[in-house]
């Protein structure tokens, strides 16, 4: 199959890479237009200045971060729990209840917004930060289960009878030896779920409370005044951090992998 | 009984209903090298697991130093153990990796240092103190496996086919090695192998096993020379069964016709009718026109092979079975397809079975 690469696959694939990022390309364009409207008049940083005068957008950029660092943190938390715990146990309704949890990935997400919406006003907790926190979290802990999950499974389990045979107690081994070695798996599902969380709008959007506003809800009403220059650089700037975070994800997946391949 | 450092009493195990050791009894001596010798599956690992305390028998006990382990978990057992796979921590250098069991026991930072040098100058393997697991070739993991199990002083090390993944030659030399570090050590060895050769050559003890049971329990030569189950004679070494019943008692034996016409001697004292088995080694078995010892059996020499260093030799006897012989002769006086007489000393067959004849 790779070998013949016709002169027409390589057109394909060129045309498709075009098409998906043309449109990134011109925001990112637009974002050093000196313009206001459509039509570009020479380069400049005027809109990046607008940015970041905007106390608006660093209020949301700040809730942005506590967000998705608090749900990230909760769901290692919850995740890595979550698939040690099933690792070590071995009852039948395993594989339904490993399904189960990864239903929300699936969901659509305008569903579980509403599902959230719901539930929250039922129980009468004021939409807000907590609110947010909740609902990123359970979104977020299936990104880290799956990672750590798999790499329990592909732990020989006689690192850990090793440590316990040269006198480690069963939480001193796990400290000792599974928790380093399942780290990458941790950290590769956090960059995720931060990545997730960040650039997430239809959840957020249901569940946001009057003073919580995150970035992605911010580009949002912003947009609904029409596009600005402005919110071109300020998704310029996002992009940035999204590749940023991306290109750290794939540098780490890849080191981690040399090192496996090592051993 | 006060020198036996392990007693396994009766042991039993099984998994998802499998059974996998259906009593296991042994005594092992203090520092001595024992070997638990059996194909895949006969349960030897098993019994290593229990003793190390990694699984927990059904029912039986399990004594070291005539302690009762029961209930120990293997932080608290006196024994150590070298993995398979070594199970080296791979995030820890080799320092960490053997000093590992003396942080745990809070050992003073400079003397955990001196133990460790200690044990690598005893493995060979001076100064890798700061390499990583991934940097070492398999035979040098393997010492650091040996050093990281030695370093609190175990009373028992268990070796689980410690060189399985090693090359020919390298296994050859380790076994070496392996024997001369128990010997300085002193310490007690339970080393598992599938290799009848390797057990052989290393150990003081080898127990036999097959099939969850220990077969015999013996000393090399014991197990080579006399084995008492056809299991024992046919996994070690090349052994030719052959079986008949008890005729007539002769002079410190019995004649067992083999077939029509043809007879053998066996030493011991047996009824008539008793049906016997016997283990007759292939290199103590002999062919020629005349035999010797009183008995022969009637055969033809199917084939010759050299194997390089001794000459193997399949005659067909009378009642169709094959026997395999071996010499040390590269060439044989007789040619395929001759009659000759097969034969051996009484004193160098062991009878592995004995039952009512047909």
């Amino acid at each position: 199959m790779k070998k013949k690469n016709g002169a027409l696959s390589k057109l394909y694939v060129i045309l498709v890479l075009f098409l998906t990022y043309l449109p990134v390309f011109v925001v990112v364009l637009y974002s050093f237009n000196n313009s206001k409207y459509g039509n570009w008049e020479g380069f400049s940083f005027t809109w990046y200045d607008k940015l970041f005068q905007n106390r608006q957008i660093w209020r949301s950029l700040k809730n942005t971060l506590i967000l998705a660092f608090s749900s990230c943190f909760l769901s290692i938390l919850i995740g890595t729990a979550g698939a040690v715990g099933m690792a070590k146990s071995r009852f039948r309704t395993m594989n339904l209840l490993e399904n189960v949890s990864m239903i929300p990935m699936m969901l659509p997400e305008i569903i579980l917004g509403m599902a959230y919406l719901a539930f929250f006003s039922i129980l009468k907790i004021p939409f807000g930060m907590l609110t947010l926190i909740i609902a990123h979290t359970t979104f977020c802990v299936p990104y880290i289960y799956i990672n750590v999950q798999s790499r329990l499974v592909g732990l020989d389990p006689s690192f850990v009878e090793a440590a316990r045979d040269l006198g480690a107690s069963p939480t001193r081994a796990f400290i000792d030896v599974t928790l380093p070695l399942i780290a990458p798996a941790v950290l590769s599902g956090a960059l995720l779920a931060l990545a997730m969380s960040m650039d997430d709008v239809v959840i957020s959007f249901f569940v946001t409370g009057t003073t919580s506003n995150t970035l992605p809800l911010q580009v949002y009403s912003m947009l609904k005044m029409g596009v600005t220059p402005e919110v071109n650089a300020l998704c310029t700037l996002i992009l940035l951090v999204v590749f940023g975070c991306i290109g750290l994800y794939y540098l780490f997946m890849s080191l981690y992998r040399r090192r496996a391949e090592k051993q | 009984m006060d020198d036996m450092i392990l007693q396994l009493k009766d042991l039993h195990k099984s998994f998802d209903n499998v059974k996998v050791l259906k009593g296991i009894t042994l005594d092992v001596k203090a520092g001595r090298f024992l070997t638990l010798l059996g194909p895949s599956g006969c349960g030897k690992t098993t019994t290593l697991r229990l003793i190390a305390g990694l699984d927990t028998p059904d029912s039986g006990s399990i004594l070291i130093g005539g302690k009762d382990m029961k209930g120990l978990p293997p932080e608290k057992r006196p024994v150590n153990t070298v993995f398979q796979n070594y199970a080296l921590f791979p995030h820890m250098n080799v320092q960490k990796n053997i000093a590992y069991s003396l942080v745990l026991r809070h050992t003073d930072k400079e003397e955990a240092l001196k133990k460790v040098n200690e044990l690598l100058s005893i493995v060979q393997l001076e100064g890798y103190n700061k390499r990583m697991p991934a940097q070492l070739s398999g035979g040098q993991r393997q010492r650091v496996a040996i050093a990281r199990a030695l370093a609190c002083d175990p009373q028992i090390l268990l070796l689980d086919e410690p060189l399985g993944a090693l090359d020919l030659q390298l296994r050859r030399q380790m076994q070496v090695e392996l024997k001369a570090l128990q010997k300085k050590l002193g310490i007690t060895f339970i080393y598992i192998t599938h290799d009848q050769e390797e057990a052989l050559n290393m150990s003081d003890r080898i127990a036999v096993m097959n099939d969850g049971c220990i077969e015999q329990f013996g000393s090399p030569e014991n197990i080579y020379e006399h084995p008492t189950t056809r299991f024992a004679a046919q996994f070690i070494g090349q052994s030719n069964i052959i079986e008949g019943d008890v005729v007539e008692k002769v002079a410190g034996g019995v004649r067992v016709q083999i077939c029509e016409n043809n007879t053998i001697i066996v030493k011991g004292e047996y009824e008539i009718g008793e049906h016997l088995a016997l283990s007759v080694r292939a290199e103590r078995i002999d062919y020629a026109d005349k035999a010797d010892f009183g008995f022969a059996l009637n055969g033809t020499i199917k084939m010759h092979s050299y194997i390089g260093g001794v000459l193997r030799t399949t005659i067909t006897l009378q009642n169709g079975q094959e026997v395999l012989i071996t010499g040390a002769n590269p060439v044989s006086r007789y040619p395929a397809g001759c009659a000759v007489q097969v034969f051996w000393d009484p004193a160098v067959a062991a009878v592995v079975e004995r039952g009512q004849g047909k």
